[in-house]
């Protein structure tokens, strides 16, 4: 029986001629939790925009084929179609209002309304908001994700992690919800968060909502999915039983190669000068407070720098190049560094690759090219050429500047003069890579350098941060969620816990050991509890490889 | 075929794609009602080139993430300014044109300076507090023109203190001195060179402007704030750049205004000359956040044209009575209104 089922028949998409769905059928039961996969560009946001109503698809020139909801042709126009029809999303990118409190975002257009005198002659429209009643749901949502932060807290300024959580609050709170799109949920979390998350999400399932699940992490989808289905350029390739199929099975049908993300020694250049030297450094980030930490980073090395979500690991990287009110004493390459003017910061050869990619670190509606060459040319006059007295941007150079990152980056686009608007989320996180290499500095801090990318493009990326301590010289400061990626190229770890870092891990510490020093235990007790060899560790502290 | 017909309706813009049309269904009708095509086409040009500038004042604000320039009337205070002391001291002709442009640059980066000041204290409210400093500058300079003791009798009352109200260019030489330079006719239809080529001039300075380092850091700045701070970009400065930029053309705009027009109107003449400017750059197909030299071009020849056209027809159909002006200005009005509709406040976060 096809009742409550929802289907995809033949479905396909054109953007401006360049067909990006092709042919696509694929079916979600109810209670099911179905999960999608495929590199960057592979077309799953675009599906599940098809199957939300999305304006970007209608205003493109619509879709071909048919999304079906218990066999009946769901005829889905717009995203308040498909919430009459049970369909909800969390999106990739965020669509929360930023001026707004965490209830209002996940109240917004469903308000819970009391009768007033007014509205028993006017109508609904002249109800009061009833407050209390809201904030009461907005808690029970937030509380389903684990999430202990007050509803009334403004989005504005929230990290990234807790505004995944709103999105995702929003939907668990609608009723008569039968199907659920979860579009890269956990790139933004930290391994405890996405665990709560999956918890969740299979609570769900278990009412039976039908859930669609989105991920790049092949190890959730093992763990949380009945079924998967694979597409590889805009094209179906598989859908099997995820009980039947191995994480390296899901790899190979979707880029076609066995990738694995295993950490292989280098040959970097550690010398014993310090590049960098922070002390007490206190970041006003909301939601990601640093409340007093020093630390001091080696020319050449990669340090890592992890913990979870709301510990205050983001606001390092943030506050040292003055995007929040940010106090304390920085030295770089021995001479103080006012961290506030974050102009001179740049012109002193730091750049940053920020973890907001759509906040801060694209120019959406401007072309790849540009995007990539910006920060050079305003930074270092790069790209520039001088007639007369003006000194114009160079479009030629930017140009092929562009064309040489998207090959060395892997970006799929289909060319650089498109608008970044237009890419993939994982296209997107590229180009910002791509603009933080221009810089050619000599600190570079990177915040989530993967989030949202393919494992194919991840290890590009990886191993192209490592190639850069390496062959350049480059030192790297990397804040991640991801243990894994951590442990896969930096010489050393900071964890940051409650604002200040608790410790400092090798790499080849044991999971154990770093989920421990992350939840508050101290080194020493997290070695023990572990059974590790707790001297060896300590001795090898940041020399791993120098 | 419907559906690459609407795809081809929103790509041009819905605004844009209206009015066209209406100026199109009016041009038929003039022609119908036996109007001389020509002279209609010469004025639609003379009124293209009067109100270019005014229209591409609203460019650098726009871009800048300002938003469209609702107070115009501060910058065409300062050229008007400018115009009044030059001619004080009887200044005429090319001479003073000249001198009035210099002089407007002085008073309108000046002035321009300070409203953007203005405008960084208050951001997120630029469109209203634009609206009303614009009609306080107003207020401000009826006062000025009523005090300063200005004694050329070409620019005074009969009797009595003060500057009257519209001032002939023609007593100064300098009416239609830049309409006339170089026009010339084909067929029936002037073109008035002079106009056009200023009006192409400060387009191409604008562009260029625009391809330089600062201009594409404005730029930045406006689409997406946070993206310029993480550049190292100080963004209040550039939006004070843009607006002085603005303020300029403004100022330049009324100089080529009043010209073509052959009379400067002081008192309140300015006070309502920013919503049409901000109409046609709207009807063009920019938007709050998002403007370019294309649409300052196709936004300026359809509003104009639209007026051009629309009251000769209207007075043919209505002879006689007063509804001709009437219709002028509900037509005039409705397409603010309807181009104002089309404001899409915010850039792309
Ligand atoms: N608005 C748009 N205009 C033009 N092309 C677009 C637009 N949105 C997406 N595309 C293109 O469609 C293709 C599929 O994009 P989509 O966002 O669906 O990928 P994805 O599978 O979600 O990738 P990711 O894992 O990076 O999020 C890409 O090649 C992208 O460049
Ligand atoms: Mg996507």
């Amino acid at each position: 029986m096809n009742d409550g089922i929802l289907e995809f028949i033949n479905v396909g998409k054109e953007y401006s001629g360049h067909a990006v769905l092709k042919g696509i059928n694929m079916d979600v039961r109810p209670g099911e939790i179905h999960a999608l996969i495929g590199e960057n560009g592979a077309g799953k946001s675009t599906l599940m925009n098809i199957l939300f109503g999305m304006p970007v698809i209608h205003e493109t020139g619509g879709f071909t084929g048919e999304v079906r909801v218990g066999g009946q042709n769901a005829k889905i126009m717009n995203p308040h179609d498909a919430m009459e029809q049970g369909i909800g999303m969390v999106h990739q990118e965020f669509m929360l209002i930023p001026g707004f409190s965490i209830t209002e975002n996940i109240k917004i257009n469903r308000e819970i309304t009391r009768e007033t005198l007014m509205s028993k002659f006017f109508g609904q429209r002249m109800e009061l908001l009833d407050h209390k009643k809201m904030a009461g749901d907005a808690r029970k949502a937030l509380d389903i994700m684990g999430m202990d932060i007050e509803e009334y807290t403004k989005v504005e300024g929230l990290p990234v992690g807790h505004m995944q959580f709103v999105e995702i609050a929003r939907e668990i709170d609608k009723t008569g919800i039968r199907f659920l799109v979860f579009d890269e949920p956990t790139a933004v979390l930290t391994e405890s968060e996405t665990e709560h998350l999956l918890d969740a999400i299979r609570k769900l399932a278990a009412q039976g909502i039908g859930i669609i699940f989105i991920s790049h992490r092949l190890d959730e989808i093992i763990r949380v999915s009945d079924r998967v289905t694979i597409l590889r350029d805009g094209e179906w390739v598989a859908t099997e039983e995820t009980k039947n199929i191995t994480a390296a099975e899901i790899a190979r049908l979707m880029v076609g190669r066995a990738l694995t993300l295993d950490r292989t020694e280098g040959s970097r250049q550690i010398s014993g000068e310090e590049i960098l030297r922070v002390e007490n450094l206190r970041v006003n980030m909301p939601g990601e407070e640093v409340k007093g930490v020093d630390l001091s980073v080696r020319k050449g090395e990669i340090l890592g720098i992890g913990g979870l979500a709301g510990q205050g690991k983001l606001g390092i990287a943030n506050g040292l190049m003055g995007m929040y009110p940010v106090k304390g004493k920085v030295t770089f390459k021995g001479e103080p560094l006012d961290v506030a003017n974050n102009s001179e910061t740049l012109k002193k050869g730091i750049a940053f690759l920020s973890e907001d990619r759509k906040g801060v670190g694209l120019l959406l509606s401007s072309p790849i090219d540009l995007n990539i060459a910006f920060s050079a040319m305003e930074v270092h006059g790069k790209f520039i050429k001088k007639v007369g007295p003006l000194s114009l941007t160079d479009r030629k150079e930017i140009r092929e500047n562009a064309e040489k990152m998207a090959k060395e980056l892997d970006i799929r686009c289909t060319s650089v003069a498109q608008n970044a608007g237009a890419l993939s989320g994982g296209n997107q996180q590229k180009v910002c890579v791509g603009r933080a290499l221009c810089l050619d500095p000599d600190l570079l801090l990177v915040s989530e350098p993967t989030r949202g990318i393919d494992i194919g493009a991840k290890k590009l990326i990886l191993d192209l941060l490592k190639s850069l301590a390496e062959e350049r010289g480059m030192t790297i400061v990397m804040t991640s969620s991801e243990l894994a990626e951590l442990r896969s190229i930096c010489d050393r770890v900071l964890i940051i816990c409650e604002g200040k870092v608790a410790g400092e891990l090798s790499p080849t510490d044991s999971d154990e050991v770093y989920g421990l020093m992350m939840s508050g235990v101290s080194k020493e007790e997290a070695m023990k509890a572990s059974g590790a060899v707790q001297g060896d560790s300590l001795q090898k502290g940041g020399a791993v490889n120098g | 075929m419907g559906k690459k017909i609407g795809n081809a309706i929103n790509r041009i813009g819905i605004p844009t794609f209206a009015v066209g049309a209406l100026l199109l269904v009016l041009l038929i009708a003039a022609g119908a009602l036996g109007q001389s095509i020509p002279t209609l086409i010469s004025d639609i040009l003379k009124r293209i080139g009067m109100n270019g500038v005014l229209v591409l004042a609203m460019l650098p604000a726009i871009k800048s993430g300002v938003g469209p320039n609702f107070a115009l009337p501060i910058g065409i205070e300062g050229g008007l300014m400018a115009m009044i002391i030059c001619m004080q001291f009887d200044f005429e002709g090319w001479g003073l044109i000249g001198a009035a442009t210099l002089l407007c640059i002085l008073f309108c980066s000046i002035l321009g300076f300070l409203y953007g000041k203005l405008m960084n204290a208050v951001k997120g409210a630029e469109m209203t507090i634009a609206t009303y400093s614009g009609f306080s500058m107003c207020a401000f300079f009826n006062i000025l023109w009523l005090a300063i003791p200005f004694s050329n009798r070409k620019m005074g009352w009969m009797l009595g203190n003060g500057l009257r109200e519209t001032i002939d260019m023609k007593k100064f030489g300098a009416k239609n001195i830049i309409s006339d330079f170089l026009a010339f006719k084909i067929g029936k239809v002037t073109i008035p060179v002079g106009m056009i080529l200023t009006l192409a001039l400060l387009c191409f300075i604008t562009w260029l402007f625009f391809q330089t380092k600062t201009g594409m850091a404005i730029y930045a700045g406006g689409q997406n704030p946070r993206f310029a701070e993480a550049s190292g970009l100080n963004i209040n400065r550039n939006r004070i750049i843009a607006n002085v930029f603005s303020t300029i053309l403004a100022g330049l705009g009324i100089i080529l205004y009043s010209q073509g027009y052959g009379y400067t109107q002081l008192y309140n003449g300015p006070m309502n000359m920013a919503f049409p400017a901000v109409a046609a750059v709207l009807v063009g197909g920019a938007t709050a956040s998002k403007a370019s030299i294309p649409n300052v071009l196709i936004g300026v020849c359809l509003f104009q044209g639209l007026m051009t056209t629309g009251m000769p027809v209207m007075n043919q159909i209505f002879t006689g009575t007063d509804l001709s002006d009437i219709m002028r200005i509900i037509i005039q009005n409705g397409v603010i209104l309807y181009a104002l509709t089309k404001v899409k406040s915010g850039g792309d976060r």
